[in-house]
């Protein structure tokens, strides 16, 4: 069962994680200065599975993929937001962060509760106030990216089929395509497969 | 029935006769760039999916600016990724410190980016290019891996939004105060997801650098993209800039537009954003007393010759007050030199300026002028998030360079009037 980080409007990329911590990729390292800005209790008292709530905007300010990486790497659940600044959640989306728009959830969950997803049925549910929110469904196209691991699982799937077939119609349409030379699927990044069904 | 400007260039690129706001599309990307914060971890995703080239080396463009010259040893190593990187792929514009400059600012003004490209940048701020008329937006580290390795990319298809501002700017008015002041009316998400269009007679009259500072800080109401239909101003910015053909979109008059909103300029002061956020905008006659313990000139927002010129201006033959340091960033190796010609580095630095090669810098707390607890500073850059510039206890407050330089005379937020009365903008 997850436990609720509750935030308000506007969470930025800089309070995610501060610039002076963007030297590394690694979201291990990254996770250990997640939120710190925000709420320094946020690292130290978390535990994985945990979700986070925010209000509207959440992930505003800078495209750092290192603000996904960071609430990833801290084995966050899901992030659930009234509404995300759009590069944040595209970011979320290629890394396999699972990201929940739902104003509903976002004014009835606050620290501390106990929440669920039910993905199947669409609603997030607050054990702690026996309540239950309606969350939009992501278009089908990303739920296609989410579904296969993250953007780079679909690059690795193309890859691979224009190796199998040396002239897609897609790649032949745009003559700058240049001829990739793939390596075989099995060379997955196992940070990226392990995003794998969005969980 | 019309098609706004983001409609029009979506739908010729992808190859469709219409396409409307909420469809998802795939399109040619004609640039993709990255930095040496964002490149790296995009380096590492594109070799790891396995991809070998880049989809067209003249195509790419990798600027260090954040972190450089190398603040440390790992900024050093990041920065050597990207390095490694651009040399065995031969990307063309690899601009390492000494020959670019801030991303933003160069692009344009090297004619990389140009009018009507769909352009995808690993940085917020990638909005800029919209001045030129370009359909450019800032997207994340695997994005850009995709794209590096595919010259292509998906959008989904924004609403627009219409922004239409007329009368004539008073003095000190520049692109910073319309932008804050359309900010501070719409709000940090107003334009979330949305494609803003400005436009306007005053727009008409507005010249490129202060579009490009409106179309900079689009991505602080949220939006994807800020368009300026090509112009007079564009042509002759782009004569002897572009390196490639212009494609000219322009919405249709009879477009559609989710919001409109009609600013009347004649009635805007110079603007002021307070902590900690862009859209807690003031006119400067509404600040008050805010003493200040440093001022940054400078970034992609407002680190344009212009911009120089301007702040040049109001420090000729004053001093910065001795409870400030200010400190003078060029954008751009170009800006700097030009501004070295004109006598504007000797003019800084006479005033007691602390000046320096081009990089970000303190504009995302990174280096070269990071805020201790407590501190406030006063800062043509576009961001003034808790923590943005170092300390989280630390506030910063958005103006343009011409309230910065006069602040920076003062010690305290200040009217460019009251330090230069006699003068004629
Ligand atoms: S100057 Fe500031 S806003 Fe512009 S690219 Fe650099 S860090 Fe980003």
């Amino acid at each position: 069962m997850a436990r609720a980080w509750k935030y308000g409007d506007n969470v930025d990329t800089d309070v995610i994680i501060p610039a002076r911590y963007l030297l590394t990729g690694d979201p291990a390292v990254l996770a250990q200065h997640c939120l710190e800005n925000l709420d320094p209790r946020f690292v130290p008292e978390h535990r994985p599975g945990d979700v986070i709530v925010a209000g509207r905007n959440f992930g505003c300010g800078s495209s750092r993929e290192h603000a996904p990486l960071a609430i990833k790497g801290a084995g966050v659940a899901c992030v659930i937001a009234a509404s995300f600044a759009r590069i944040f959640f595209r970011n979320a989306i290629n890394i396999g962060l699972p990201v929940y728009e739902s104003p509903e959830a976002a004014a009835g969950i606050q620290t501390g509760d106990e929440v669920e997803l039910d993905e199947a049925a669409g609603r997030i549910r607050n054990l702690t106030r026996g309540e239950s929110y309606p969350f939009r469904p992501l278009p089908p196209f990303i739920q296609e990216i989410v579904r296969a691991g993250g953007l780079m699982a679909r690059l690795r799937a193309e890859l691979a089929a224009q190796e199998a077939a040396p002239a897609p119609a897609a790649a032949a349409a745009d003559p700058r395509q240049a001829a990739a030379d793939p390596r075989p699927a099995s060379a997955a990044d196992p940070r990226q497969a392990a995003g794998g069904d969005g969980r | 029935m019309g098609f706004t400007m983001a409609e029009k260039m979506l739908a010729d690129r992808a190859g469709r006769r219409a396409v409307f706001p909420g469809e998802l599309v795939e399109v040619p990307v004609d640039l993709v760039m990255g930095n040496d914060i964002t490149a790296p971890v995009a380096i590492r995703q594109f070799e790891a999916a396995g991809a070998k080239r880049v989809f067209d080396p003249e195509r790419v463009a990798l600027v260090a600016s954040h972190f450089v010259p190398a603040k440390d040893i790992s900024s050093a190593e990041q920065t050597s990724i990207m390095r490694r990187f651009a040399r065995e792929q031969g990307i063309v514009h690899y601009y390492p410190e000494g020959t670019g400059g801030i991303e933003h600012t160069l692009l344009p003004e090297r004619g990389i980016v140009v009018t009507g490209d769909i352009c995808v940048g690993a940085d917020s701020h990638t909005c800029t290019y919209g001045a030129l008329g370009a359909f450019a937006t800032g997207v994340g580290s695997t994005d850009l891996a995709y794209a590096m390795a595919t010259g292509r990319t998906w959008f989904k298809v924004p609403e627009s939004m219409r922004f239409t501002y007329y009368g004539r700017r008073n003095r000190w008015v520049t692109g910073k105060d319309l932008i804050l002041y359309t900010i501070r009316l719409i709000g940090d998400d107003g334009a979330l997801y949305r494609a803003m269009e400005f436009t306007g007679e005053a727009i008409a009259a507005l010249p490129m650098d202060d579009r490009l500072t409106m179309a900079n800080m689009t991505i602080e109401a949220g939006g994807k993209v800020g368009l300026f239909a090509p112009d007079e101003v564009t042509l002759e910015y782009e004569r002897g800039r572009a390196r490639r053909p212009l494609r000219i979109y322009r919405a249709d008059p009879d477009a559609r537009y989710v919001e409109e909103y009609e600013i009347d300029v004649s009635r805007l002061e110079p603007q002021v954003a307070f902590p900690w956020l862009p859209s807690k905008t003031r006119g400067i006659s509404e600040v008050g007393h805010v003493e200040l313990d440093q001022v940054f000139i400078g970034s992609c927002t407002n680190g344009r010759l212009s911009d120089l010129r301007i702040a040049a201006r109001i420090l000729r033959g004053r001093r910065v007050h001795p409870n400030v340091r200010l400190i003078v960033i060029p954008a751009t190796q170009d800006v700097y030199l030009q501004a070295l010609r004109e006598g504007l580095i000797e003019i800084f630095t006479e005033a007691g300026a602390a000046v320096s090669a081009s990089t970000c810098g303190p504009c995302l707390g990174g280096h070269m002028g990071v805020l201790g607890r407590g501190e406030r500073c006063l800062s043509t850059s576009n961001r003034n998030y808790v923590g943005r510039m170092g300390h989280p206890e630390a506030e910063v407050y958005l103006a343009s360079p011409a309230v910065a330089a006069a602040s920076a005379v003062t010690g305290r937020i200040t009217h460019p009037d009251e330090v230069l009365r006699t003068e004629v903008a």
